[in-house]
Formats: C-alpha cells, sequence, structure tokens
C-alpha cells in the first residue's frame, strides 16, 4: 500500500508519503506545509476561509474548501493557494491588489478564501453582472465589510487576463494511500466494495469531509469513486438525460439546466461554488439525508438510479430508494452508478422551490420539485416531491391525488395544499416549526398556481 | 506628505491580509514543546456537579495533562474582584456547555479525542430556559434598574390616547471568522506571555494572574490583530486566555487553546435578547406624552456585562424623541444559557427598538403618517434633555432625517410601493425610516481613559503603540495617522505594534466605539510630547525661536533672520539624540465632562452624541414569509471623519450585521436548553446577495463634533448597526400591506420567514 499522494501544489508537484490520506488538505496545508494563509473559520465548508483552487485539466479553475476536502482526493490534482498568487516582480497578484485598493480588506481573516474565489471567478472570464458575482461569493463569508466592496473588486477583476493555469497530473492507474483507496474502473470499483463493506463510498467529501474536519474522526475506510470513468459519464439520450453519480453539480449542471430550465436558480442555491465543485448527485442521494437539495426534486422528475454490484446491475425509481432515515435500499455490495431522469414531454412542465433562511448557501427548511402533465386544461398527470417535511425525501400522494385529473384551476391548488397536512408530518428544529412548514408547503402549492397561470407574473422576492 | 488625518489612507494590513501574509494568533510559530489544548464542556444545561473524573483523560494517548477547578492556584475566577464566574464549574453547573476542564496534549486531535473519556456525574436541577419565566420567578443577575423622569403614571393616566404593546428580540452570534484563541508561553519563574486575540488585554493579564495567585506584572497580554471580534472578545477571550495561561503554568509547556466553532458558539455569550412591554401615551398629533416600559434582557447565567447592556438599553429607548414622562425598567434575567455579553451597539440596538414599535402603533391609531409622527417626537429646543438628564447639545436629527428623505427619493417611492401593493397578490413591498442618536463613551467613566507610547528612532522612523486593539476597525491606521499628522511625516514612517500590557498598562477594552476617540488623543499627547522636545532643542541648537521651527512635509524647516535651515525629520531625530534629548514619550487622555449615578441613573454619561438616519425597502413572500431587503440609504454623522474609506467601512459592515441580527441570524436552543444553531451551516449570517442590492451611504458633511475630539472627528464602529432597524420597521410596514395597513403589526425578531408568516396571519383578518 505504497502508493504515495501526488499533486501540483502552486506549481511545483508534491509527494506526501506519510501523512494520513484522511487528513484535510487544509490541515496538511497548515500543519505540515506551513503554509497560514488558508484559514479554519467553522471547519464544515460553510465560511470559505480555507478556499483554495483547483486547477483541472480540462483549464479550469474553481474553488473548493480545504477543510473538507481530503488529502487522498487531491492525489493527481493540481492545487493554487493565496500564497501561490504572484504578480510581476514579486508584487501581490492583481487580484489581491484589487481587493486592497477597492478596501475590501477589514480583519482580513476571510480574505484568502474571498481573494481565492475571485481568482477563480477572474479566471473563468464570466461577465461583471451583480448575479453573477453574489454566485461566485455565495461560498465566502465576511462578518466586516457588508461585501459592498468586496463586489466592487469583483466587477474590477472580471475577465481579467490571468496567467495559464498549472497542469495537474492525474493518475491513471488505480491507487490505494494506506486504507484510501481510489479505484479507475467500474469492475475495480466494485471488487473493491465488496472487499470492504464497512467501508464508505467518497464522492466528494462536501459532506463526508466533515467527519475529519468538524468531528475529527475520519473514516477507517474510505473508497473513492471520483475517478471511476463509468460513474463520471454525462448522457443526453433521447427521452432522458443520465448522470454518472460521481459528477461534480459545477459538470452536470449545463445538462440539467438545459433539459429542466427551473433548475438554474435552484441549483445555483444548492450549496456554493465551492461544495458544487466537489458535491455530486450521487453523493446527495446516498447520504439520504432528509434535507437534502437534491432527492425531493429529482423524485418529482421520476428520477431512477442505476445500482451496480459484482452480481449485476439494477434500476430502481428513487422514491424506492429512500427506506427511513438515512437508510437506503443500497446493498452491502452496490453502488449507486448513475441517475437516470426522463426528459419532459411537451405538455409537461416542472418547478421547484426551495425556503431557507438565507438566499444562498443554506440548508434548505423546506424544499420541493412538482411535475405536471397539462392538456386541455386538465392536470394529466403529476409528481409531487417535499424535502425536510419527513425523515427522508417523500412523494407527496395526497397531494398529487388532489390535483391528478382535475381541472386546472385554483380550487383543485387550494384542494392539494390542504393535502399537504394528509402527507406529512414535519418537526420543530433550527429550520423552522413544524407549522411554518406545513402551511409554506401548503402555500408553495398555491404559489405554484400562480406561477402556471401568470406566466408573466412577479410572484418570488427574488425576481424584483 | 501622505496619510495625516481626513484623508482615506488604506488599512495598514490590508495588503498582508489579501496576500495571506497577516499573521494571526494560530499562524505563529509554535515553539517546540507547544501543546494543544481542548476544553471539557457541560453536557447538562444546570445541575449540580457531584463528580468530575478526569483519570480516563489523562491516560489519553498524547495527553500531558488535565486541569480543573480545583487545580486553579489562586482564584478560580474570570470576572474580577467581586464577581463570581468561574473558569471551571467547581459545584454548580449553570448551562450546557459551560467549561468544566482543560485537557493539554501533543496534538490538537489528541487533545480533542481525550475531552470526550471524561466522566462527568452532574445532577439535573431545572433550568431557566426562557426570558418569561425568569421574570415570573425573579430569577436576575442584578437588581432591576429604572430610569425615571417625571410622573409617568399621572401623565399616562392624563393622555388622550394609550396603548399597550410587547414584542421580543433575539441575541446574536458575533461570528467573528477567526474563532477565540490564546497561545500560553510560560518563561522564567513560570511568568507568562499570554497571546490573545482579545479586545481587553488588561483583563487577560489580571484575570490570568488572578487565577495563577501572580502579582499583575508576572503576566503579560499581546495582541497584534484579531481576525474580527464586536464585542465577543472583550470578556469572552478573557476565560479562553486564562485557560490556556493555567495549562501552560502547570505544564510549564506553551499551550495552544483555540475553540473551534462548533464549542465558539456553545461556550461563549451573545448578543442580549430582550422580551419589551411598554405603554405609550400620546396627543392626537401623535406626540408622546409618556412612556412606561418594561426591558426584560437574557443575561445568561453570569452578570458579564450585561449591567452595562443594561444601562445603555435604558439610556437608549429615548433614541431620537423627547420623552417628558417616561418609566423605563430593566430586567437582567438570569436564564441556564451562554452568558450574554458586548456586542456592537451593546444595548444600544435593543433600547431602540420600543420607541420604533410605539410610534408605528401610534401613527397607526390615528391615521397618522409614521414618518412625520416621529419627527414630531424629535429632540428639539426647549425639548433637549434626555430622561437621564444630559442635554442633547448638537442635534443633527432634523438635518439627518431631511437628507435621508431626499437621499430615499422618499415620497415617490412611497407612491410607487402602494401601487404595487395594490396590484401584486403575492408580494408586498414596505418602507421604514429610522433616526438615529446614539451615545458615545463608556457607560463607566472611569474606563474612559487610554496610553500610548511612542519612540522616534534616529532614522527618523516611529513605533507606535497604544492600549487600542486592532479588530479590522482600522484603529491603527487612524491614530498612526494622528502621529503622522502631528509629525508631518509619511505614514509609512510610523510601525503600528502589537497591544501589550508590557508597553501601555491598565488600559480600558476597546469598545464602545472610542477606540480611536480614546487613543487618538493619547497618541497626539504622546506624540506632541517628542514634538516639543524636538522643536526645543532645534530652537537652541539652530539658535532660532521656537516659533520659528516649522514641521511640514517630512520635513523640519527652521526660519531664521537671513537663512531657512531645512532638514529632513531623521535627521533632526539624529541631531536630537546626539543632543542627548529623549525621543519616547507617553501620552494619555481621559474623556472630560462625563459623570454617571448608576443608582440614580442620571448625569451626563457621553461625550457627545452620533446621529444619523436609515431608510429601507424590503419585499416579502405573503406565502413563505420569504424576505429581502431591495434598497437602504444611510446618513450617517462622522463628525469630520479621520479617514472617510475606513468610515465608510464601518458604516456598510455595521448597517449588515444590524440586518442580520433582524433578519435571518436566528439562535436556536432545543427543549432541554441546548444550543443547536452552533455553525455557519446552522447560523445563518448575511451573504453577499444579501446585502441592499441599492445601498446608498452619505456622510453628514460639515459637521465638526462641536466637543475637543481627536481633530474633530467621531466614533463610528457601533452608531451604523442600528441604522438597520429601518430594515425591521420596513417588515413591519410590508406585513401591514397585507391586511390594507388596517392592523398594527407585531414583528419580533429576528425576521425569520417563519416569523413573518405568523405575523402576516395576524393581519389577515
Amino acid at each position: 500500500m505504497g502508493d504515495s499522494i501526488q499533486f501540483v501544489l502552486n506549481d511545483q508537484p508534491v509527494a506526501v508519503a506519510d501523512v494520513s490520506p484522511m487528513t484535510t488538505l487544509l490541515d496538511w496545508l497548515r500543519e505540515h506545509r506551513g503554509l497560514k494563509g488558508t484559514k479554519e473559520g467553522c471547519a464544515e465548508g460553510d465560511c470559505g476561509a480555507c478556499t483554495v483552487v483547483l486547477e483541472l485539466a480540462d483549464g479550469r479553475r474553481e474553488p473548493i474548501n480545504a477543510c473538507i476536502a481530503l488529502l487522498g482526493q487531491i492525489d493527481g490534482a493540481a492545487v493554487r493557494t493565496v500564497e501561490g498568487l504572484r504578480g510581476p516582480e514579486g508584487a501581490p497578484h492583481p487580484v489581491q491588489l484589487a481587493m486592497a485598493e477597492a478596501d475590501a480588506t477589514q480583519c482580513g481573516f476571510c480574505t484568502p478564501g474571498f481573494v481565492m474565489s475571485a481568482y477563480a471567478f477572474a479566471a473563468g472570464g464570466e461577465a461583471p453582472e451583480l448575479d453573477t458575482i453574489h454566485d461566485a461569493l455565495a461560498g465566502n463569508l465576511c462578518r466586516c465589510t457588508g461585501y459592498r466592496p468586496i463586489v466592487q473588486a469583483m466587477a474590477a477583476i472580471a475577465r481579467l487576463p490571468i496567467e495559464p493555469p498549472a497542469r495537474p497530473q492525474p493518475r491513471s492507474a488505480s491507487a490505494s494511500f494506506g486504507a484510501f483507496h481510489a479505484p479507475r474502473s467500474l469492475s475495480e470499483l466494485l471488487a473493491l466494495r465488496e472487499a470492504h463493506p464497512d467501508a464508505l463510498l467518497l464522492a466528494g467529501a462536501t459532506d463526508l469531509g466533515l467527519l475529519a474536519s468538524r468531528s475529527r474522526k475520519p473514516p477507517a475506510i474510505l473508497i473513492h469513486v471520483a475517478h471511476v470513468p463509468e460513474l463520471r459519464m454525462l448522457q443526453d439520450g433521447s427521452n432522458s438525460v443520465t448522470i454518472g453519480a460521481a459528477v461534480p453539480y459545477a459538470e452536470a449542471l449545463p445538462l440539467l439546466v438545459a433539459h429542466f430550465p427551473a433548475l438554474k436558480s435552484y441549483l445555483s442555491r444548492l450549496g456554493s461554488r465551492q461544495i458544487r465543485t466537489m458535491g455530486t448527485l450521487g453523493g446527495n442521494i446516498g447520504t439520504a439525508s432528509p434535507i437534502g437539495d437534491m432527492p425531493p426534486v429529482l423524485i418529482a422528475l421520476e428520477a431512477s438510479l442505476s445500482l451496480a454490484s459484482r452480481r449485476g446491475t439494477r434500476r430502481i425509481p428513487l422514491e424506492e430508494f429512500f427506506v427511513g432515515y438515512r437508510k437506503t435500499a443500497l446493498d452491502a455490495d452496490e453502488v449507486i452508478a448513475s441517475i437516470t431522469l426522463p426528459k419532459l414531454r411537451p405538455h409537461e412542465v416542472f418547478f421547484c422551490d426551495k425556503l431557507s433562511k438565507r438566499r444562498d448557501q443554506d440548508i434548505s427548511t423546506v424544499a420541493a420539485g412538482y411535475r405536471l402533465g397539462l392538456r386541455d386544461g386538465k392536470i394529466e398527470d403529476v409528481r409531487v416531491g417535499f424535502g425536510g417535511m419527513a425523515a427522508m425525501s417523500k412523494r407527496a400522494r395526497q397531494v398529487e391525488q388532489a390535483l391528478k385529473g382535475e381541472v386546472f384551476s385554483a380550487i383543485a391548488f387550494e384542494a392539494a395544499a390542504a393535502a399537504v397536512a394528509e402527507d406529512f408530518q414535519p418537526i420543530d428544529d433550527w429550520r423552522g416549526s413544524a407549522a411554518y412548514r406545513l402551511q409554506a408547503a401548503a402555500n408553495l402549492l398555491r404559489r405554484l398556481y400562480w406561477r402556471i397561470a401568470e406566466p408573466g407574473s412577479t410572484v418570488e422576492v427574488e425576481a424584483l | 506628505m501622505k496619510g495625516g488625518v481626513h484623508v482615506s489612507e488604506r488599512h495598514d494590513s490590508a495588503l498582508k491580509h489579501v496576500t495571506g501574509r497577516a499573521l494571526y494568533i494560530d499562524d505563529m510559530a509554535e515553539p517546540s514543546g507547544t501543546l494543544h489544548a481542548a476544553l471539557v464542556l457541560s453536557p447538562i444545561t444546570h445541575g449540580r456537579l457531584r463528580g468530575l473524573d478526569l483519570g480516563k483523560v489523562r491516560s489519553s494517548q498524547g495527553v500531558v495533562g488535565a486541569f480543573a477547578a480545583a487545580d486553579i492556584p489562586g482564584a478560580n475566577n474570570t470576572a474580577g474582584p467581586g464577581k463570581h464566574e468561574p473558569l471551571f464549574a467547581a459545584d454548580e453547573v449553570q448551562f450546557a456547555g459551560q467549561p468544566l476542564a482543560v485537557v493539554v496534549a501533543h496534538t490538537l486531535d489528541e487533545a480533542r479525542a481525550a475531552v470526550e473519556q471524561a466522566v462527568i456525574d452532574i445532577e439535573p436541577v431545572e433550568a431557566i430556559l426562557d426570558i418569561a419565566t425568569a421574570l415570573a420567578r425573579e430569577s436576575y443577575v442584578q437588581a432591576p434598574s429604572t430610569i425615571l423622569r417625571g410622573d409617568p403614571d399621572a401623565a399616562m393616566a392624563a393622555a388622550p390616547h394609550r396603548l399597550t404593546a410587547e414584542f421580543s428580540v433575539g441575541g446574536q452570534e458575533h461570528f467573528y471568522l477567526e474563532g477565540q484563541i490564546a497561545f500560553a508561553i510560560p518563561g522564567e519563574d513560570g511568568d507568562v506571555v499570554v497571546h490573545s486575540s482579545t479586545q481587553h488585554p488588561t483583563d487577560v493579564q489580571q484575570v490570568c494572574a488572578e487565577l495563577l495567585g501572580y502579582d499583575f506584572n508576572r503576566v503579560t497580554a499581546v495582541v497584534r490583530r484579531m481576525g474580527g471580534a464586536f464585542g465577543g472578545k472583550e470578556t469572552n477571550a478573557t476565560w479562553v486566555a486564562a485557560a490556556a495561561a493555567l495549562a501552560a503554568v502547570k505544564t510549564g509547556c506553551p499551550v495552544k487553546l483555540r475553540l473551534p466553532r462548533e464549542i465558539d458558539f456553545i461556550a461563549t455569550g451573545k448578543r442580549h435578547g430582550f422580551h419589551y412591554r411598554y405603554t405609550v401615551g400620546f396627543d392626537g398629533q401623535g406626540r408622546v406624552l409618556a412612556l412606561d416600559a418594561v426591558l426584560a434582557a437574557d443575561a445568561g447565567w453570569s452578570l458579564d456585562l450585561t449591567p452595562g447592556v443594561v444601562s445603555r438599553a435604558l439610556t437608549h429607548v429615548d433614541n431620537a424623541y423627547w420623552l417628558p414622562h417616561v418609566r423605563a425598567v430593566g430586567y437582567a434575567c438570569r436564564l441556564h444559557r451562554q452568558s450574554n455579553t458586548a456586542f456592537r451597539g451593546f444595548g444600544g440596538p435593543q433600547g431602540v427598538l420600543i420607541m420604533e414599535d410605539a410610534l408605528d402603533r401610534i401613527a397607526h391609531h390615528l391615521g397618522r403618517d409614521a414618518i412625520e409622527v416621529r419627527a414630531a417626537n424629535f429632540y428639539a429646543d426647549g425639548h433637549d434633555e434626555t430622561p437621564y438628564g444630559q442635554k442633547v447639545e448638537e442635534n443633527h436629527l432634523p438635518r439627518c432625517w431631511a437628507e435621508v428623505k431626499q437621499l430615499a427619493d422618499f415620497a415617490r417611492r412611497r407612491a410607487e410601493i402602494d401601487a404595487f401593493n395594490r396590484s401584486n397578490r403575492v408580494l408586498k413591498r414596505g418602507l421604514g425610516l429610522f433616526p438615529l442618536k446614539f451615545g458615545i463613551s463608556f457607560n463607566l467613566a472611569y474606563l474612559n481613559q487610554a496610553g500610548a507610547l511612542v519612540h522616534v528612532y534616529t532614522d527618523g522612523s516611529i513605533r507606535l503603540n497604544h492600549g487600542g486593539t486592532e479588530m479590522g476597525q482600522g484603529l491603527f491606521v487612524k491614530v498612526a495617522q494622528v502621529v503622522a499628522e502631528v509629525f508631518k511625516v509619511d505614514i509609512d514612517r510610523i510601525r503600528p505594534s502589537a497591544t501589550s500590557t508590557a508597553e501601555v498598562p491598565n488600559t480600558s477594552p476597546t469598545a464602545a466605539s472610542t477606540g480611536s476617540d480614546l487613543n487618538g488623543w493619547a497618541a497626539w499627547e504622546a506624540a506632541n510630547t517628542i514634538k516639543q522636545r524636538m522643536i526645543a532643542f532645534a530652537a537652541e541648537h539652530f539658535g532660532a525661536a521656537t516659533s520659528d521651527i516649522d514641521f511640514a512635509d517630512n520635513h523640519v524647516r527652521i526660519a531664521k533672520p537671513g537663512s531657512n535651515q531645512v532638514l529632513s525629520f531623521g535627521e533632526l531625530a539624529k541631531l536630537c539624540w546626539l543632543g542627548r534629548v529623549s525621543l519616547s514619550a507617553t501620552g494619555f487622555y481621559k474623556t472630560p465632562k462625563i459623570h454617571w449615578d448608576g443608582a440614580a441613573m442620571r448625569g451626563r454619561p457621553f461625550f457627545y452624541f452620533s446621529f444619523g438616519a436609515a431608510a429601507a425597502e424590503v419585499a416579502i413572500d405573503t406565502l413563505t414569509g420569504e424576505s429581502r431587503v431591495l434598497r437602504a440609504d444611510l446618513v450617517q454623522d462622522c463628525g469630520t471623519s479621520l479617514n472617510p474609506a475606513i468610515d465608510l467601512g464601518q458604516i456598510e459592515g455595521g448597517f449588515v450585521q444590524g440586518q442580520g441580527w433582524l433578519t435571518c441570524e436566528e439562535l436556536w436552543w432545543d427543549s432541554q436548553g441546548r444550543l443547536r444553531t452552533v455553525g455557519p451551516s446552522t447560523y445563518k449570517i448575511p451573504g453577499s446577495r444579501d446585502v441592499p442590492p441599492v445601498l446608498n451611504v452619505k456622510v453628514l458633511e460639515n459637521v465638526p463634533s462641536r466637543e475637543a475630539t481627536i481633530f474633530r472627528s467621531k466614533a463610528i464602529g457601533e452608531p451604523p448597526l442600528l441604522l438597520a432597524t429601518a430594515v425591521w420597521t420596513a417588515l413591519k410596514d410590508a406585513i401591514a400591506a397585507v391586511g390594507d395597513h388596517r392592523t398594527a403589526v407585531r414583528l419580533d425578531a429576528p425576521a425569520t420567514p417563519g416569523r413573518v408568516l405568523a405575523a402576516i396571519a395576524t393581519v389577515k383578518g
């Protein structure tokens, strides 16, 4: 098991042999490498003070949270930290200068993370539009400035000519760093899965990484699925879309949004760019959290999963995959290989909603997806999925029944709203009370009616 | 010359911030043998500590020591003489998260793993978990205090109209990005240097010394910078430092204690939540005739800084308004929760909410315009004495009001928003205006003092030290500007240095917005002392009159009849040294005019007032309770600003922080009294998108401070936070629109979607 973890750090090749692969990238940078510019603000991937940039083989530069990235995941990657930004003749990098010149620093603790998000934004060639800038900053919290000067600096550095990225040197063969296994094919993955039924499957580590960072109890055995080509495929079929379970959101997003435009805004609220660089649909489904953002909308979209094992492959509707609180139908030797979504037919519409205390980078209080087939003024078919309303994401069967076959009308949606309480008995927690969840979920159906009935009307505060 | 006063000099550490080279305590090089610490915390909300067995902790891998109350050589007290706030609970446990012991190990992970081996035996006792219960049982950390003027009972009885209402506001986690941290390094004889992320190095020094049974002179507290503080590192940093110092002295090794974010949330105090009840009497014009108010603060389990917070809340109940007859009673309720503490505004933001609520209700009751009703109650000639006896001598309220209405284009937008509300079936928009008067000075008069230490070296470079601490607010650059102005040298020649109790002793916390007011003057005194010595020497040396010596643009000009001599500042410094002139001086400042009788709640607690006004526009979704702030217009008095760019940063940052407090930031305890919002994934501070897309800031022009503040500037740290009150008012306006403004609105804060939706239900009728 003598593979060393190899990657490019600030343009320099690095080989790490004597450090646990379950060490977080942040701890390694700070404690082993002595690079103290990258900060720990929360150790849960939410504040962005630890943001570093991955320089990918396709030339993209994407931010990640170093606090929840495990060293084993970084093998074969190219990483840039705040220390790796340089301007001409030893001067600060233009991105760094822009932040200083805008008075965008006060206490400075969050600043290196903002600088790295800004660097990725500038390198991406995006336009200096407010919506895009906020999207690029959603994973970084500042408690001092009120953000205005940071936004101003972002506008100044948009489309800045940036030096070419470092090229990562991806590994082609499978590797094992101690108990961190990184297979390069589905057959190797399935063999490992069978051999290590107690191992955890690791995709992007945006959830699992917290075991190492916040809980300080990294898993004993990990199988890293991110490099398995069969799990990284995207397929735009004639009637359906298939997304490999280990495709990061950032890469799945264009395909999803092309077919389900309502997901554009929704996915922009899923975590942050840092999270979407690493996080995957397979991970969001596999953790079976009742407050995962994707399951309710995927249920509404009639998603099915392809589950693979050495015994073969089976297909299961997503709503049957969840069997209880964080419990799934996945067998001990199986992995989620891919997710398939039937495309919308001409008479179908799809909408989704997320309620949370903060618009960006928040966990949903209530999440919902709705797919309706409308023909001749009637609701021919309907699927509604809700998250945050029960121990798992679920179809709202009574709501669906209230709508199915009915004339599309406010009356039908009133009946659907009333049926929410038959489908769900939510709980009180810090995200919202049971009473709020019930009322808001019912009202989301009322709002859905107006959205479809009056397509041009403004029914969301975001639209103002 | 570069960087005197009144210019927008950049933060002195800006380039270090952006390159990652600014060192915070966790970034310091660790001496060999450094140990890492973790805390054993109470899992129980209230109970009797029957036993704490650390045997298995001590035998855990890598552990060097574990220390609890019995291991403290001196006083188990973090709050100073006469108070009882133990570092580690010894008998009674008062909140879930209360520290019981500190564990040190070779690595951080070893320390954090070892604390789980502690065997804690606590007999649970019924806990008080809300303000209502505390009031019912008279569970207080101090006796109620009252501000009383006139005869509120008689005036209330005689008033043509009366209204009674109640509401509440939540607390607020500071969420400094750099969590609490201290690094204690023991030296000879067990003396200890404590690097602490603290706003109050002297408190760290004194509490550590008393805990260790030392004279104060054996402990040195040092802080170069904090990664944010906001009041959260005024007293809470102290106990963190004390735990580290205890372990360092006990083991003889350097000890670093850094609280993980979750522990920081659980173990440290926050902004006080408040519950309010009031009755207001008024005439047909909406003029307030009497106010009878109760303000009940959630103090948490101990006193901490609650007396000051309640006092400031009571002295800000009036805000901008003249109240002829008033009784305001402040209760400091003891709950079994984190002990609440200083947070930017220090009770002021909580105090001003009452009148804003009352005036909205009065306007609604009379069918009058809430904006005009506010203005009708402003302090004015003849109506210029606060309920606690201080005169409002410099009244910028009418001007702030006029300017904010103009800046916000208020009248036009009011009509536009009303039209929108008539046409949209789901969304409602609302407008809110807020006038601000905020008192500047520590409520405790003795804290209003500061010291500085300035050295001029023989190359003309200058080292600056003072008792103020840098937490991101730009204090170091402002004070350096003052020194540059005195010597007329480029600011680059001045090196601000880490705050240390070894350089300037017996300091006050950097708090109450007073940092630049106090330390600016102290540094001015120190620099001017040296300058006068240099002038005297130069006059003698060059045979000129002292009046002929002129400092300008990095040079000193000696104007003699017939010949002018010009030296660089450094050349004169060297000449002075050769001439055996001391080029080092201390400076000291104490705020004049202030006095306060805490028992009578009367006096002049504030050197001056800061003024401002805000207008905010919001939109709410009446189906989901979601809200957005669409626009804010802010007018703020900075006197003659020492540094307009730094002040702008304080205005914007303070406003957004206040907006967070009143909207998305919610602390949530479960039914067992355990805090469950313990990190950014569960506790939501504003993100960049939450900032109003239109945010106009206007600094009031040509308003030099009437009092002799440093270069006629004014404090800026806290006042802008209160401007966010306009957001709360605007939300109430939007909610009222759901009921076509037929019903007044009670909106508890933070105005989460849940609270907004619940408030909407009350006005739908």
